[in-house]
């Protein structure tokens, strides 16, 4: 008998949904005439992520590790099946407005988004450093090829080529973190590096190792000082794509991050988080200041907004992780919708992103000018949204992390924080007063959205009001996410305390996989192992 | 102790390919300087034992995919590539900043050997085909398969890009 089971399928039951789809499009795509509208593609598209949420809800009653410990189901991997393909939905929504705007007439486009979310959910159950390479240059590849998909623009070009480089070259430091790692603890599973390390004291690999991941990750999620890319390739990417890739693969990413920062506790990276905490906040918004471009902004803002996650990272207690992931959700909502708008405003050939452009937005189109006020909001902080409380509980857990060995620092790191909240507050309000309290300068009135768009703003509008006024049932899921992350153990070398929290089949499995690098037992277990797949 | 002398020539020839491919001009130079860093590297596989990925190296890289290299370089006749005049200070930072973190690196690793706190893998049948094909095919069976993904949206990716704007 097959050693996969059927359960193992399920385990991954979003992946191959949204694989299914893609290729389904990337079928149906030579079938029409090139001149056809792509818009059946499009909503095909949607309705696979729709189902891919469906299989991640209907996950819930498969947790634990599946394909040889290689992915993990539990309500933290849930959430993310649920949140990223979300993302990608309304991005989809998005683009159908968009591709027929900018006379974009090619299917892989939407292929490419349903297979770079493949690669997205992928990160966040992954449990074994390989697979979770293979799925980050999956969600990246994707998105390289997609900010380069203006092929009328020059500078959609340079944003997919700066992308791609950069990219990579941060991806090689992800992998030579994978293989220090993979030489400090003779393993590349995260729950069986967490167990080493916290048997044994982490020497000076597992330090560089957990140092070169934090740089390859960081870049993905544009934290400081690894955030050189982000404006010129928000600015030449398409705007739907920009609304998925600021916010879906930074989510992947940083969940990985969680995942491995707090497998890895003890190998001093708290410094490397608040410095480039710190940086990100400071640099964000400073940047952000003196942009012209809308985009641009937007992307700054970004950066500025990964700096505040990674507030509640330094935190790293129950609280931080579970105001990590309540950020990784509240800006997908606020973000996604502000590009949305930026989408539409923009026009053909994205003509119109300069922030005068947005002059008397709101008397010549109040309905969007409404909407894009409420993300501006939201971005900022403003209480009864979804960014104030997103900010709050980062800053909360922060202030709660304080521990012996670093007792002022995280205060420092919230003080930067807020003092940070209100430069930002400036060129989020100059946006609403330009749209408010100027004349306009474009005399082209903006063009009606279409429905999809429409629903896209609806969605994302909602979701930032909820996420800001009722997070209550968010907030004790995310709780119950982040306590599947938090190492069991303080007392280092206690394995049998470690596995108390996974379940009997968690443990054989550990205990099976471990047999191939303990040397002195190897061939026993090895043996034994033939033994029992021959008996099925 | 002929393992390290071993050891460090093929690492010197690796290294002195890999900046070669750098430096050189021409694209047919810079791609067989390529071939040297694979070679070496299968080298430095089969001084770890692992003579299965070292055969596969030269198969795969030095092969196939280098021949690829080449053919594409001709297809296109590659000229010797010019320089920009950009601004050097990429140059002037880069390669001191580099020469630094390679000498922390390595003093770090010299000095402090005792802690740096790695394990020894040496099972009896390290690096053989068997227990490889153990691996790729049950343990590591997921990422093996999903790696079709990655290629797929590779191919895409490149005949998106590349195809004539209509």
């Amino acid at each position: 008998m097959s050693p996969i089971s059927g359960v193992d399928y399920i385990r991954i039951l979003p992946e191959l949904v949204l694989t299914a789809f893609g290729i389904a499009v990337m079928l149906i795509d030579p079938l029409l005439k090139p001149s056809d509208s792509r818009r059946g593609l499009g909503l095909l598209s949607f309705v696979g992520t729709l189902a891919a949420i469906a299989a991640a809800v209907y996950q819930m009653h498969y947790y634990g590790l599946g394909w040889f410990g290689m992915v993990r189901v539990d309500s933290f991997s849930i959430f993310f099946h649920v949140l990223i393909p979300a993302i990608s939905a309304v991005c989809i929504l998005a683009s159908l407005e968009y591709l027929e705007q900018q006379k974009i007439g090619s299917g892989e486009y939407y292929a490419l988004i349903l297979f770079g979310t493949v690669g997205m959910v992928l990160m966040s159950s992954a449990v074994e450093l390989v697979l979770i390479f293979v799925a980050l240059e999956i969600s990246s590849i994707s998105t390289y090829i997609l900010a380069g998909y203006r092929r009328r623009s020059a500078s959609s070009a340079e944003a997919s080529i700066k992308y791609f480089l950069l990219g990579s070259f941060a991806t090689a430091f992800f992998l030579y973190g994978v293989a220090l790692m993979f030489g400090a603890t003779g393993t590349t599973d995260i729950l069986r590096i967490q167990a080493q390390l916290a048997a044994t004291n982490p020497g000076i690999l597992a330090y560089v190792a957990t140092a070169l991941m934090i740089i390859g990750l960081g870049f993905k999620v544009a934290a400081a000082p690894f955030h050189i890319w982000t404006p010129d390739v928000y600015e030449g990417a398409p705007a739907p794509i920009v609304a998925l890739m600021s916010t879906g693969p930074k989510a992947a990413a940083f969940a990985v991050l969680l995942r491995v920062l707090f497998a890895t506790t003890g190998t001093g990276w708290f410094w490397l988080i608040w410095i480039s905490a710190a940086l990100s906040m400071t640099l964000g918004n400073f940047g952000a200041l003196v942009q012209g471009n809308v985009k641009r902004m937007l992307a700054y803002s970004s950066i500025a907004h990964a700096g505040y996650l990674l507030v509640a990272f330094a935190a790293s207690n129950q609280l931080g992780i579970s105001a990590a992931i309540f950020y990784t959700a509240a800006y997908a909502a606020m973000n996604v919708g502000a590009f949305a708008v930026v989408s539409h405003f923009g026009s053909a050939g994205e003509r119109y992103v300069s922030i005068d452009d947005y002059a008397g937005l709101g008397k010549r189109s109040p309905l969007l000018a409404f909407t894009l006020t409420i993300f501006l909001l939201s971005l900022i902080g403003i209480p009864a949204t979804a960014g104030f409380l997103a900010k709050y509980y980062a800053f909360t857990a922060a202030m709660h992390g304080t521990s012996a060995t670093h007792p002022t620092a995280l205060v420092w790191l919230v003080i930067i924080g807020v003092v940070n909240s209100a430069v930002a507050s400036y060129y989020y309000l100059r946006l609403v007063v330009v749209m408010y309290m100027r004349e306009p300068t474009v005399s082209e009135p903006p063009a009606p959205a279409s429905a999809s768009m429409r629903v896209a703003l609806v969605i994302t509008t909602i979701a930032t009001i909820y996420l800001g006024v009722v997070p209550g049932r968010l907030l004790d899921y995310t709780t119950l996410a982040a306590s599947d992350l938090q190492p069991k153990t303080k007392a280092a070398g206690m394995m049998g305390a470690r596995f108390k929290s996974l379940t009997d089949l968690e443990v054989k499995e550990l205990f099976r996989r471990s047999s191939h690098v303990t040397p002195a037992e190897d061939n026993r277990s090895g043996s034994q192992e033939k033994k029992r797949v021959d008996n099925r | 102790m002929i393992h390290q002398i071993l050891f460090i020539i093929f690492g010197v020839i690796c290294v002195a390919g890999a900046v070669n491919l750098l430096v050189q001009r021409h694209p047919i130079n810079s791609a067989l300087s390529l071939v040297v860093v694979m070679g070496a590297l299968a080298l430095i596989y089969l001084l770890l034992g692992a003579e299965f990925v070292a055969a596969i190296q030269v198969i795969v890289y030095a092969g196939a995919i280098m021949v690829l290299f080449v053919f594409v370089i001709m297809l296109l006749n590659a000229g010797e590539e010019e320089r920009s005049r950009g601004s050097h200070i990429a140059l002037l930072l880069g390669v001191p900043g580099v020469i630094a973190l390679g000498c922390l690196v390595a003093w770090t690793m010299l000095s402090h050997n005792t802690q740096l706190g790695g394990v020894r893998i040496n099972t009896a049948d390290f690096g053989a085909t068997q227990p490889i094909a153990r691996l790729l095919f049950r343990d590591f069976l997921l990422p093996f398969e999903i790696t079709s993904v990655l290629i797929l949206i590779a191919i895409m990716g490149a005949v998106v890009l590349g195809r004539r704007e209509s």
